[in-house]
């Protein structure tokens, strides 16, 4: 698609989810920060009613803030709880925009999600329990780049899926929108009706395109009479279920649509009362219906660049059942919380945290005897509430950082079907451990001329199954790849602040350098540059030797490293999982 | 709250809908977690479920649910309340209780009342979610993403029925029995073993795959949405009837009777599964005995034992990794085996 055509479809999105922000759940806009993504969310302040507000949720934000909580200051002066609204229930009938999407945490993510689900936000903190509706639509910023997507589940619950980063400014051509028109489209919507067939057409789309969520053609429907009171139309009409496929439907395809599929013969006719009155009506119909699904299918088949499915495709293959939508990246996860570890009476140092509640609580029995002293000394304008430093807790966290197990397995040569077989063993019995530990695994193997990530950190043993199912082996040994790609997920695991360790699987032995030429000595020679690049940067690393004789090789390449070394010639799952929890310890 | 979607509307989904009903029938089966995939219906068929239960009849005043017809089971305040006479007693419906992830434990197990502390100096006790949940469901959407401590707390309340609060100068004791939902995606992350434990049942939850209960799905959701208050109507009649299934089998629970032959047969089963400790088996012929009543039989039959046994075994397993079988597959073959 053209620039200018990404543009088009960009502001019709805008003005479709103005109308509907409720409905349509939202946005999710793929773009960096540019004059393009810019422009867009100045249309959408034109597009959207003047009156609802707009909230910005930063990535960061604290939970109480988004769901709101005690109000301190006014707390203190009325001498009574006062509950504050959350950014949530701020935005109540209106919209809240996600900056960096790709980086909410998962805490962040669920209270937004459940939020949207609810029509409300439900608070359990601080003493208080407040319900406070909170009905808004969602923008969400994905400023991620390659494999750094907004979370899956908050995508999946929102309509509109846009990719502005293909298009410079200049293809952001004028646009036509204002409240008005939404306004009008708005009082309209609730009287646009859609039939049976136009229903049974979309969800079948959404099936040939190997969509699995059914939230896929609900949205899509709610686009459609979207579309159709934008146009003025009365009823939801051919154009705009096309235009709904082509916004909704086309961004999640994880299957280019079969034509003439062996499926659709199977649907059940359309029960239609009182049109069939003899075959050649009922054949119609037929025509009808296979002419809508055809126009979806083709809107959506235009809609979608060739390239995008062939690397679906192959990061679905091997999926008996596309389960998650095409977005479906690595998940954040933030650590930066800690787990909380209870109250302790204390000094207000630098840094601690006050836990107001806590220290309410702590002033709230003596508040009598208090009065009546602070009454003694004949002080007027004493605050509602006395509090002495002795009332003062705090609030402790346990800092735990989140660790990421990353195996490198060489996958090149003979042995490397046992190594690999027995290195999966040990990440799925991490995996096992780790719900406990609430740690991470990534596995990446190397083999021919490169490295391969096949399994990015992740804590889900169900995910980690799937992307160990069929692991490729032999060829040549190209460690130097293998050491730099475990270089590269440590240092973005570090930026996440969880804290990378790498296992190696190897018999140390390299013969592929890195630009991917033949010969021992230079791969050797690379090799030990890789490995000092992670000792460099202070990773923890532990060396298992595979090979049968563990030699010199390995331990050269460990100490390069800084790395443990642990020959291991017959290393089986379960000694290689009792290895790693011993040097993670 | 808005009004929810109608649970006999609910397309498809047997299997949870099946374990959400022996819940409600009988509360000791202990819960049912639903863990699968996104948009599937997981919340609508919990919160559905909440607008089906029949009321329960409880003390008027009472902050912890105490049931009327049950003295034995009273807390301290409707014991005092009882000496003096005059206790009254209502229908109310039966508390779903939403454990928000954000929740904080005081707010989860009860604290210090904080307002009439501060303006009055009374000591008093406010109740927490535990409280309000008791006779009841406690259900914790992304069950799978609860902070560590509150699983913490949960697990000790869960398994005792009762909260024990000691804090602020307080020491307070009730009885907190609920039964726990939970929800969840399992590509967000795992379940602690141990909160995984205290649920009686666990259904895997998929998206329909074929095409006309999709599009029904799709439909009714529509027209939920275009006039919730006609849809609602439309379905009143199928939800009075469950209602009444509901009633009618928790009066019947009690006679219905578990042949030897079966109990035998349910051991057998968890023996080739290797579950461990007693649960499995207690929870499979209990869920089997709901099973029976919700179908007006007297005796448990095989049949029974059959339909129930993959929710009440299958996160019961002791987990092998290595092993590349879903847990589903495993309990299927060990029905195989031993039922025939």
């Amino acid at each position: 698609m053209s620039g200018a055509a990404v543009w088009s479809d960009a502001v019709t999105a805008a003005r479709l989810f103005a109308v509907d922000p409720l409905g349509t759940g939202g946005v999710m806009l793929r773009s960096r920060a540019s004059p393009v993504r810019d422009a867009w969310l100045a249309l959408l302040r034109t597009a959207l009613s003047p009156s609802g507000p707009v909230k910005r949720v930063p990535s960061n934000i604290a939970e109480g803030r988004l769901l709101g909580g005690l109000d301190l200051n006014a707390t203190l002066l009325a001498g009574r709880p006062i509950a504050e609204r959350g950014l949530l229930a701020e935005a109540d009938g209106g919209v809240i925009i996600l900056a960096m999407a790709e980086r909410l945490s998962s805490a962040t993510t669920v209270h937004v999600t459940a939020a949207m689900d609810a029509g409300e936000t439900i608070v359990e903190r601080d003493g208080l329990s407040l319900r406070m509706p909170a009905r808004f639509g969602v923008v969400a910023l994905d400023e991620g780049i390659e494999d750094e997507f907004a979370p899956a589940s908050l995508c999946d619950r929102l309509a509109l899926h846009l990719d502005l980063n293909a298009i410079g400014i200049r293809d952001a051509g004028e646009f036509s929108a204002n409240a008005e028109e939404t306004a009008a489209a708005r009082a309209q919507l609730p009287l646009i009706e859609a039939d049976a067939d136009q229903i049974e057409a979309l969800c079948s789309a959404a099936s040939a395109l190997g969509i699995t969520s059914l939230r896929a053609p609900l949205l899509a429907l709610r686009i459609a009479r979207a579309s159709a009171a934008l146009a003025g139309h009365s009823r939801v009409e051919q154009d705009d279920l096309a235009l709904a496929a082509r916004l909704v439907l086309a961004p999640r395809a994880l299957l280019f649509p079969q034509k003439e599929e062996a499926a659709q013969p199977e649907q059940p006719p359309p029960l239609t009362e009182g049109e069939a009155d003899g075959s050649g009506g009922e054949d119609l119909n037929a025509d009808i219906d296979r002419a809508l699904d055809e126009v979806i299918l083709a809107a959506v088949q235009a809609a979608i660049p060739p390239d995008v499915l062939a690397t679906l495709r192959a990061g679905s293959a091997g999926r008996s059942h596309g389960r998650s939508s095409g977005k479906a990246g690595p998940l954040q996860r933030s650590s930066k919380r800690g787990r909380p570890a209870g109250v302790l009476r204390g000094a207000l140092r630098a840094g601690a945290r006050l836990n107001v509640i806590e220290t309410l609580r702590a002033a709230a029995p003596w508040q009598a005897v208090r009065r009546r002293e602070a009454a003694g000394t004949g002080e007027e304008s004493r605050p509602r509430v006395l509090i002495r430093r002795d009332d003062f807790r705090i609030s402790r966290f346990k800092q735990r950082m989140e660790t990421v197990t990353i195996f490198v397995v060489d996958a090149s040569g003979s042995a490397a079907l046992h190594r690999l077989a027995e290195a999966k063993g040990a990440v799925e019995l991490l995996l096992a451990d780790c719900y406990i530990r609430r740690d991470q695994v990534a596995l990446i193997a190397f083999r021919g001329s490169a490295a391969e990530m096949l399994l990015p950190p992740t804590r889900s043993l169900a995910r980690a199954k799937r992307g160990l199912a069929g692991l490729p082996g032999g060829g040549g040994t190209p460690l130097a790849a293998g050491l730099d790609a475990a270089f590269m997920l440590s240092d973005s695991v570090r930026r996440k602040g969880q804290t990378p360790t790498v296992i190696v699987l190897t018999d140390g032995r390299a013969n592929i350098a890195r630009d991917g030429g033949q010969g021992r000595p230079r791969a050797e020679d690379d090799a030990m540059s890789a490995a000092r690049q992670l000792r460099g940067a202070g990773i923890a690393v532990v060396l298992v030797d595979t090979s049968p004789r563990p030699g010199i090789s390995g331990e050269t390449i460990a100490k390069e490293m800084g790395a443990r070394y642990l020959p291991l010639p017959h290393a089986d799952a379960a000694t290689l999982t009792k290895a790693v929890l011993a040097s993670i310890g | 709250m808005a009004t929810a979607f109608p649970f006999s509307a609910i397309v498809g989904q047997d299997e949870m809908k099946l374990a959400l009903l022996i819940a409600a029938v009988d509360p000791k089966v202990g819960g049912v977690l639903a863990f699968g995939d996104r948009g599937a219906g997981k919340s609508t068929a919990v919160r559905a479920l909440a607008a089906l239960l029949p009321k329960m009849k409880v003390v008027v005043g009472c902050r912890y649910n105490c049931d009327s017809d049950r003295p034995a089971d009273f807390c301290e305040d409707c014991r005092v309340r009882a000496a003096k006479g005059g206790l009254k007693s209502a229908q109310i419906p039966v508390p779903v209780v939403d454990l928000p992830l954000g929740a904080t434990e005081d707010r989860v197990v009860g604290a210090l009342d904080l307002e009439r502390a501060l303006a009055r100096g009374e000591k008093a006790f406010e109740p927490g979610l535990l409280a309000r949940a008791h006779r009841g469901f406690l259900y914790i959407d992304e069950a799978n993403l609860l902070e560590d401590h509150l699983v913490d707390l949960l697990l000790d309340v869960a398994a005792s029925g009762e909260n024990v609060v000691e804090r602020e100068g307080l020491s307070i004791r009730h009885p907190a029995r609920f039964v726990l939902v939970g929800t969840g995606n399992p590509e967000e992350g795992e379940l602690r073993p141990q909160l995984l434990d205290r649920f009686g049942m666990s259904v895997e939850v998929k998206t329909p795959d074929n095409l006309a209960d999709r599009i029904e799905v799709v439909r009714r959701r529509d027209a939920f949405e275009s006039d919730s208050d006609a849809f609602v109507t439309k379905w009143a009649k199928d939800e009075g009837k469950l209602r009444k299934k509901i009633i009618a089998a928790r009066e019947k629970l009690a006679a219905v009777s578990v042949p030897d032959v079966t109990l035998e047969r349910a051991a057998k089963l968890c023996m080739a599964l290797g579950t461990d400790g007693l649960r499995g088996e207690l929870t499979l012929m209990r869920a089997a005995r709901a099973l029976a009543a919700l179908e007006s039989a007297k005796i448990v039959t095989d049949d029974h034992l059959r339909r129930i046994a993959p929710s009440a075994l299958r996160h019961r397993l002791r987990r092998n990794p290595l092993d590349d079988a879903g847990s589903s597959v495993r309990v299927d073959r060990a029905i195989s085996e031993v039922l025939g």
